[in-house]
């Protein structure tokens, strides 16, 4: 497995570094009702030919952050700042051209709602194809049978009736292959997979999730899996950011945040987790309380109102100054317990559960 | 489709005989006995008979029905006027012509009127719309959205005046509005519609302005827009090859509706340009109580906004794909 640099040093010298990188990344909206920090100071790193998961609940900025990096944000509402590489490439404040260059081409996106994300109006094989003409100059036919052969790469059997069909005639299952045939069409570097299975039914969730597996195996195409379910990112990513109110809670390989989780935030999410060691009718634990909102987040760490282990931090550090991520590199996480105190929380909450 | 366009033309023609079945069972609850109407003044009574029985009203009101409707279809033979070819509605009680010649020669007025209105309408409207949604925000939208709400509270027979007044009495820029054949000349016919067409536009267009501003934000909005952004169209395009479809759904339905009101509009809006159209015919035949005319119209009005109604589905259907399966 490749290792990952987290380095959090502003990208001065652009040499080999990661694929991806973003640096300090923030994102606000104004609004009627004042600013919204849907992303407020997050950095991290994908190498080439990985996947990242990145995991948190609904609200965290998962979405924000990687239509980020697509350029996809209105200006007229949003201010950006810090700083997203692709590899030798600031995407920070990049003209709409080559934006519009880059997306579909180097870096696609697939998104939840496969019903909703493609046309009503247009056929599968016209939405697939006219992405192929647009970045590859194809002639009509030429983009017809690749939207053919992308449509049978991604598993839809009979894909040359199928190409002349619109999307509310194929399945949830297969709208969903068919906006992954779209997105892989241009062959991107970088695949962004919002939530990808989370409108399916279980059973289609793993073989989409298979689907993209075996993609990246063939294609080394770089993957940033965007789930609320840590059960994905266990069985899909190499490595886990774990995002809470817009930040980075925790970072690391996904052995190393699945197996010793360092961040509160990540033992509640772990523990709201179907486990198959468990009783069937557990019930589920899921975090207690609500994320906070991001028009004015609680002071310090943002997590505090839903921490059961503020006062274990002596002195008041977790409500008036927020925690950053550290180490700076490898397995990493933004709290001030020490690693001791975690690992005997942590034991002790294995013996509750055991 | 076909299928698609076989139930609809079923459904059309059932609401058609219902319509013209109702039109019918009222006209004889009116007060006024239109065989004593058409006897005129000095009646005596076995006149009134042999009226009564040459116009067929002596008989059960279901069979004067049945002849009603059968002689549009086979012709029917009027002791009282003679025969009468299919498609046959009757003779006028008030001027005694063939009450179907009487709208053929009408009809080509108040179908110029309606339809190039729509055009200007529907033109006018999206167009400003479209500018609008595209500059959200700017002076140009605050302007067409203002003055959508004022057209929008003017009304025809006060506007229709003015204008007339402004454009032809005063500055002598435009023709009075009349008819002329468009197979006639097509520059007059063009010319001389000009004004009832902008004073129904500038009541109309504001509704469509409004809406399709409204409707292309929304779209814009939509999850297929972004996916759209997200393959690197660029902004004009997901604008213009995209979004204006989903648009114009609910225009065109809305639209459906507005054609039946200028439709039904034609009385007022050719009483108010002194044209002779469809409408006129109507106000006539009511102050006459010319039955078979006001049946006539009613019916052959009925039919022109059922048919209309006919082509926006099938415009629908073409728009949507989702519209076609169903
Ligand atoms: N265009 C926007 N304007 C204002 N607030 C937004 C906008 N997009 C997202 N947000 C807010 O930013 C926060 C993060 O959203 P998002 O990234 O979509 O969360 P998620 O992690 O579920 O993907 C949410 O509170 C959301 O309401
Ligand atoms: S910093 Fe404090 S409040 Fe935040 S997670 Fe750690 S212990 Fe809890
Ligand atoms: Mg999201």
């Amino acid at each position: 497995m490749t290792t990952v640099s987290w380095s959090s040093e502003p990208g001065t010298s652009r040499g080999p570094g990661p694929f991806l990188s973003v640096r300090d990344l923030s994102v606000r909206f104004s609004t009627e009702d004042g600013v919204v920090r849907a992303v407020d100071g997050l950095s991290f790193d994908v190498e080439k030919g990985t996947t990242l998961g990145i995991v948190g609940e609904s609200g965290s900025g998962k979405s924000v952050t990687n239509l980020a990096v697509l350029g996809l944000h209105d200006p007229a509402h949003t201010e950006i700042d810090g700083e997203i590489w692709l590899e030798d490439q600031e995407l920070v404040g990049a003209s709409s051209a080559t934006l519009e260059k880059l997306r579909g081409n180097r870096v696609a996106m697939i998104f939840q709602d496969p019903l909703t994300s493609l046309s009503p109006f247009h056929t599968i094989g016209r939405q697939i194809s006219e992405v192929y003409r647009k970045h590859k100059g194809a002639s009509r036919k030429e983009a017809r049978d690749r939207a053919i052969e992308m449509l049978e790469r991604v598993g839809i059997p009979q894909p040359a009736t199928r190409v002349d069909h619109y999307p509310h005639e194929f399945s949830g299952g297969m709208r969903q292959r068919a906006m992954i045939a779209m997105a892989l069409v241009c062959d991107p570097d970088l695949l962004i997979a919002d939530e990808p299975t989370t409108a399916l039914d279980v059973t289609v969730q793993a073989q989409i999730l298979d689907l993209l597996k075996d993609l990246q195996q063939q294609y080394g195409t770089t993957i940033i899996l965007i789930t609320h379910d840590l059960g994905v990112v266990a069985n899909t990513a190499d490595n886990v950011l774990v995002m809470y109110a817009g930040r980075a809670a925790e970072r690391g390989t996904v052995r190393e945040v699945l197996s010793k989780p360092r961040h509160p935030y990540t033992w509640g999410l772990l523990s709201s987790m179907p486990r198959l060691t468990s009783s069937v009718d557990a019930p589920l634990v899921p975090v207690r309380g609500t994320p906070p909102s991001l028009l004015s987040p609680p002071a310090g760490c943002a997590f505090h109102p839903r921490c059961d282990f503020s006062q274990l931090v002596g002195s008041d550090l977790c409500f008036t100054q927020r925690p950053d991520i550290s180490p700076e590199n490898g397995h990493g996480d933004a709290c001030y317990l020490t690693l001791q105190q975690k690992r005997d929380i942590r034991t002790g909450d294995t013996k509750e559960h055991a | 489709m076909t299928s698609f366009l076989v139930r609809r033309v079923v459904g059309a023609l059932v609401i058609l005989i219902f319509i013209s079945l109702i039109t019918f069972y009222l006209f004889y609850a009116v007060p006024r006995d239109p065989a004593r109407a058409f006897c005129g003044k000095i009646c005596p009574p076995e006149t009134l008979e042999l009226v009564r029985h040459n116009l067929g009203m002596d008989k059960p009101l279901f069979v004067q029905y049945w002849l009603w409707l059968s002689a549009i279809f086979v012709g029917r033979d009027f002791t009282q006027f003679g025969p009468c070819p299919a498609p046959c509605l009757g003779y006028s009680f008030a001027t005694q012509e063939p009450v179907f010649n009487a709208i053929v020669d009408r009809f080509p007025v108040t179908l110029s009127l309606t339809l190039g209105a729509s055009v200007v309408i529907l033109s006018f409207g999206i167009l400003t719309g479209m500018l609008a949604a595209w500059k959200v925000g700017q002076p140009l939208d605050k302007i067409a959205s203002s003055s959508s709400v004022i057209g929008a509270s003017l009304q025809i027979y006060f506007v229709g005046p003015l204008v007339v007044f402004l454009l032809v009495d005063t500055l002598g820029l435009l023709p009075r509005p009349s008819y002329v054949p468009f197979t006639e000349d097509p520059l007059t016919w063009f010319v001389h519609l000009l004004i009832p067409w902008v004073v129904l536009s500038i009541i109309f267009t504001a509704n469509y302005t409004r809406m399709t501003r409204s409707q292309m934000l929304e779209q814009l909005a939509e999850d297929y827009v972004r996916t759209a952004r997200a393959k690197g169209m660029s902004g004009r395009s997901v604008f213009f090859r995209f979004a204006w479809r989903g648009a114009m759904i609910p225009i065109i339905t809305i639209f459906g509706v507005d054609l039946a009101t200028l439709l039904g509009g034609a009385i007022i809006t050719e009483q108010t340009f002194t044209l002779h159209g469809i409408g006129e015919l109507a106000v006539r035949a009511v102050q006459n109580t010319d039955l078979p005319m006001l049946l006539g119209v009613t019916v052959v009005g009925a039919a022109a906004i059922v048919i209309l109604n006919i082509v926006v589905d099938v415009l629908y259907a073409f728009i949507d794909p989702r519209v076609r399966l169903n």
